[in-house]
């Protein structure tokens, strides 16, 4: 099998570097990514061998939730970035903005062969993360079992850090409340939902640590400024395996999403930023994040792909899909978002 | 002809030679003052080429961006039929029909277009749950036109819905005090006066008084730890007060971001502060000192202590010892010298010190960002959120509007009673 | 002057305890820029005490990576571009302020000063969106263009005060002799004032140095600068390595600093000014 895995890559590594070695690229593509140990993976797994092989030259740029530069750059035409990751919801507000170009699918791979949700009009999928709970078991001594004992003070005391963003707070703080993971979001479209999760996030507002940086949540357990921090996996894993801290993840409960590429209008090397989908969408190579990070792959053909001792650590492995679980709703959030924010806000300057 | 005078005898000539001189006189004035405006032009091109860069990269950036906080013209360019259409219109009740058909004519113009979600941003800003609305209608109206539109439009409730067409009319004046008004968290009413904003949708009034607390305590501290020291170096022999001067230069000119670095290290749970305070028994556990509000002023007071103390410093320095010195011989107590004699001294010195860190903290932003949690954001933070993440210009430029409009009433406080010549410590 | 002719037990106390006060109030002051040299020689990948142990991997982290080499040079073009012109057009601007004969100046004094005193944020967020407009976001020319607005005022005030000291009659005394005004400005006033235009600069080279506020709206990839980098890494990955670029940045601001003030004390003679 591995044999196999290794000759079927060598096999698609001389394909794509033959069909690309007429080109004789020369060119530089931006990419705007969001930082820390995800942008590291994707370099290891994505821009160095595509710059490998294509001789483009990747520049790199850290995308700190500012969609205003985008916005700004598209407005006057000023576009120095052409790859963009972004998150879904995002990916939903900027089309609808004319902020992202839609792509053409014929030129990245078969749409068919994506996840549900993760090959959208803006956006094409590069991973799947799970929102889960992670802790610090020399410091908790009992052991929460759920991403939902965020709201249990009594029995986890101390402050916990959470993601300063309404998106996975309100659905947690609805499924605290009650809600069957299958009415959240549903019973989120109404505002006496939204209420009802602000009154459950209000019951432990003053315990909350924010984080707004994927990064912080491990740097928050290691300093112990918190006793549970929801966050990234890949993130949390990172720090277990490459950092050798001794955290936790809980996966009961956890939110499955999907990481975002997306194509600002209006970018210098549209065809170079294809050439670079094109690439990461091909199974063998979706799968390799894996290996950096544990992300899972967002291609169905992908799975078989993904290094054996990487695959038991991804969110959508098997084991971490046994307990409850959710899928975020990306329509939701492109057509509610931008209220909740504001709303998120408010409620946080208050 | 003894009794001629010179005057009688040649009155004309003598006048003619006065006027000559007087001529002179004014040819000689002239051309000084020629000279003089040749000066002043000399000195105004040798300034010019910086106080025109200083407008091109500063003053206009400023201006267009104050403008935007009550310039707004989304609405109207993207309306221009419904605006004709809602000028006969008396804000009772809903508009009439005309209206809806002007409405649903700018909506599909806006669709083809690709300007639907720009309105739909705008209109929302104004009126939470339109931008949906908006979308919604604009993607039906693609394929339906005259009264298959008007119907489309007027089948949705939102439509009718009581606070939607007074919105869009206010939003159709380009010059808008909405955004000033959101500021302050007030908002117009349907009758026309301005009332106060939902208590869930009040954010403003809050922070910006947040600022000022947070400002008035930095302000405060420095001035209980600043003033002793500045006194203490003004009071000690030349030599060592030149070593605790550099004491305090070393972190001025150390740069925030650093400053701010070292803070979220000692501020930490595990971080020297905490080890310190269980060290001295002041605390008996750890303290959540980063992510708050006391973490926040410790830092900021850190960040602004030499800029309380060396104004003070300097003018304590022009106090000569001999006034303290005679008030002791003339029997007062040393309290009483020192409340009587030095403090009305050093007063102008202590206003300055403490207006221009007030001033200074009010435009905060790198240190709340890192070391403040999410209730301990001030109002420069709240600026660039509304920037970057939820793309609101128009917000984020009332607000500085305000926030520039408040700290430059203070700073012409300061420049009134103390001059401008104190700026020179900064 | 600190006691009284005939001290009391009372007053000796009182001096006494403001001397401790005063200690720990420079305590407070030192420790915290003290803090980030032993931290940036951790060997530890986190970013808390006690050192896991002692090592210059994090100074070959910012002087060996891609990354922060790029953020130095961008930092370094940045302060450079900033400090020339700055100190050229401010040194023109002091001079014609000294000037007796300038008009209004009582108008431009206070429009001069006032990047100095409106918020850093407002003239971010503003001249992102103008310059955006113009396409100089993202490039070296708007990041110095905004800078130079920040930094000039230290140049005109230290380049204005050490020509306080300057006797005019002196130009005069060269042009009657015959000196062109550019020959009698670099032969005889420049030389006078270089001390402070020096200070000037040098002010204006850390103003822009240490800046990260207009940076951090203004830069792109290609021009992020030294705190822009450690601004992102301490929201991101809080790595020792940005108390190693720390310590970096604050030995170069304090030599800068240190050198600019004996240079304005010497032009002026006169202690205090401080940037």
């Amino acid at each position: 099998m591995t044999l196999m895995r290794k000759t079927l890559l060598a096999l698609a590594a001389a394909t794509a570097s033959m069909t690309i070695a007429g080109a004789a690229f020369t060119d530089e593509l931006s990419i705007m990514a969001s930082g820390g140990a995800w942008q590291d993976a994707q370099r290891k797994a994505w821009f160095e061998p595509f710059s490998k092989e294509t001789g483009a030259k990747i520049l790199e740029q850290e995308y700190l939730g500012d969609l205003g530069k985008v916005k700004a750059m598209v407005e006057t035409g000023n576009v120095p970035i052409d790859l963009v990751t972004v998150e879904t919801a995002t990916v939903l507000q900027g089309c609808d903005a004319g902020i992202l170009e839609r792509l053409d699918y014929s030129k990245i791979g078969p749409r068919d062969k994506f996840i549900e949700g993760s090959a959208l009009d803006c956006g094409v999928g590069l991973d799947a993360y799970g929102d889960i709970l992670a802790y610090d078991p020399t410091v908790l001594k009992e052991a929460p079992t759920s991403v939902l004992d965020l709201f249990d003070t009594t029995k986890f005391p101390g402050k916990r850090a959470m993601r300063k963003f309404p998106a996975q707070n309100l659905e947690w703080a609805l499924m605290a409340d009650g809600v069957a993971p299958a009415d959240v979001y549903k019973v989120l479209a109404t505002p006496e939902g939204v209420d009802r999760a602000f009154k459950k996030l209000d019951t432990i507002k003053k315990d909350i640590v924010w984080w707004d940086a994927g990064a912080q949540p491990a740097q928050l357990l290691a300093s112990q400024e918190v006793v549970m921090t929801t966050a990234w996996n890949g993130r949390i894993q990172n720090a277990i395996d490459n950092d050798k801290k001794p955290f936790k993840i809980v996966w009961n409960n956890q939110i499955l999403e999907y990481d975002m590429i997306s194509i600002p209008k209006g970018a210098r090397n549209p065809e170079l930023a294809y050439k670079y989908l094109a690439y990461i969408s091909q199974p063998e190579n979706n799968a390799k994040l894996a290996s950096y990070i544990t992300y899972g792959p967002v291609r169905t053909d992908a799975a078989s792909f993904v290094a054996p001792d990487a695959l038991p650590k991804l969110p959508n492995a098997p084991d971490h899909l046994s307990g409850a679980y959710l899928v975020a709703d990306t329509e939701f959030w492109g057509d509610y978002g931008e209220d909740l924010v504001k709303r998120f806000n408010a409620w946080l300057a208050q | 002809m003894s009794a001629l005078q010179p005057s009688e005898l040649d009155r004309p000539a003598l006048a003619r030679g006065r006027s000559a001189a007087d001529a002179d006189l004014k040819s000689v004035s002239a051309a000084l003052r020629r000279a003089e405006f040749g000066d002043r032009l000399r000195t105004l091109l040798l300034a010019a080429p910086l106080l025109i860069l200083l407008g091109l990269s500063f003053g206009i950036p400023i201006v267009l961006l104050l403008s935007r906080a009550v310039y707004d013209p989304t609405i109207a360019d993207a309306l221009p039929k419904t605006t004709v259409a809602l000028g006969g219109w008396n804000g009772q009740g809903l508009p009439g029909d005309d209206a809806f058909a002007a409405l649903a004519a700018d909506l599909k113009d806006n669709q083809a277009k690709g300007t639907a979600y720009e309105l739909a941003k705008s209109l929302n800003a104004r009126l939470p749950g339109a931008r949906s609305q908006v979308l919604k209608t604009a993607r039906k109206l693609e394929s339906a036109d005259g009264q298959a539109a008007l119907d489309a439009v007027k089948s949705l409730p939102f439509w009718s819905a009581p606070s939607t067409w007074p919105t869009i009319r206010n939003g159709t004046h380009s010059l808008t005090s909405f955004y000033l008004l959101s500021a302050l968290d007030l908002r117009w009413n349907a009758d026309g006066s301005i009332e106060r904003v939902p208590p869930e949708q009040a954010i403003f009034v809050q922070v910006f008084l947040r600022t000022f607390f947070v400002a008035a305590a930095v302000t405060l501290a420095t001035l209980l730890l600043g003033f002793p020291l500045a006194y203490l170096i003004a009071s000690v022999p030349k030599g060592l007060a030149a070593i605790l001067i550099v004491a305090v230069l070393l972190p001025f000119w150390t740069s925030i971001l650093v400053r701010t670095a070292a803070w979220t290290v000692l501020l930490q749970k595990f971080g020297l502060v905490n080890d310190f305070l269980l060290f001295i028994g002041v605390a008996s556990e750890r303290l959540d000192l980063m992510y708050s509000r006391i973490g926040l002023i410790i830092a900021m007071t850190h960040i602004q202590l030499p800029f309380t103390l060396l104004p003070i410093y300097s003018v304590m320095r022009t106090i000569p010892p001999s006034q303290m010195k005679a008030a002791y011989s003339l029997g007062a107590k040393p309290f009483t010298a020192f409340r009587r004699v030095y403090i009305p001294q050093v007063f102008p010195g202590v206003m300055a010190g403490c207006l221009l860190t007030f001033i200074l903290c009010l435009g905060y932003y790198i240190t709340p960002a890192l070391i403040g949690g999410a209730s301990d954001q001030l109002i420069s933070n709240f600026i660039a959120n509304y920037v970057n993440v939820e793309l609101n210009w128009e917000m984020a430029a009332a607000l500085s509007f305000i926030l520039l409009v408040f700290t430059l009433a203070l700073f012409g406080i300061f420049a009134r009673i103390l001059g401008l010549d104190r700026l020179k410590l900064v | 002057m600190l006691l009284s002719p005939y001290p009391t037990t009372g007053e000796r106390i009182r001096i006494t305890l403001l001397w401790i006060w005063c200690g720990l109030v420079i305590l407070f002051l030192l420790v915290p820029i003290l803090i980030p040299v032993p931290l940036s020689f951790n060997s530890g990948a986190f970013f808390i005490f006690p050192l896991e142990g002692i090592s210059t991997r994090w100074y070959e982290v910012v002087l060996g990576t891609q990354r922060w080499q790029s953020a130095i040079g961008n930092s370094l073009i940045v302060a450079f571009g900033t400090t020339l012109i700055a100190t050229t057009l401010g040194t023109l601007t002091a001079i014609a302020l000294s000037d007796e004969k300038f008009p209004g100046r009582r108008i431009v004094m206070p429009l001069l000063l006032s990047p100095l005193i409106v918020p850093v944020v407002i003239t971010a967020v503003g001249s992102y969106l103008f310059y955006a407009r113009i396409g100089l976001a993202s490039t070296y020319a708007g990041i110095i263009l905004a800078h130079t607005a920040l930094a000039s005022p230290f140049v005109v005030v230290t380049v204005g005060a050490s020509l306080t000291g300057f006797d005019r009659n002196l130009m005069r005394a060269a042009a009657i002799s015959g000196a062109k005004p550019l020959t009698s400005f670099f032969r005889v006033m420049l030389p006078l004032i270089l001390p402070g235009v020096l200070s000037g600069a040098a002010f204006a080279f850390v103003t822009s140095f240490d800046e990260v506020v207009v940076v951090q709206f203004l830069a792109s990839a290609g021009q992020r600068t030294m705190p822009l980098e450690m601004f992102i890494g301490l929201r991101e990955k809080l790595s020792p390595a940005i108390t190693a670029a720390a310590t970096l940045m604050m030995a170069l601001s304090i030599v800068l600093l240190v050198v600019a003030n004996l240079l304005a004390r010497r032009g002026q003679k006169r202690p205090g000014t401080a940037p």
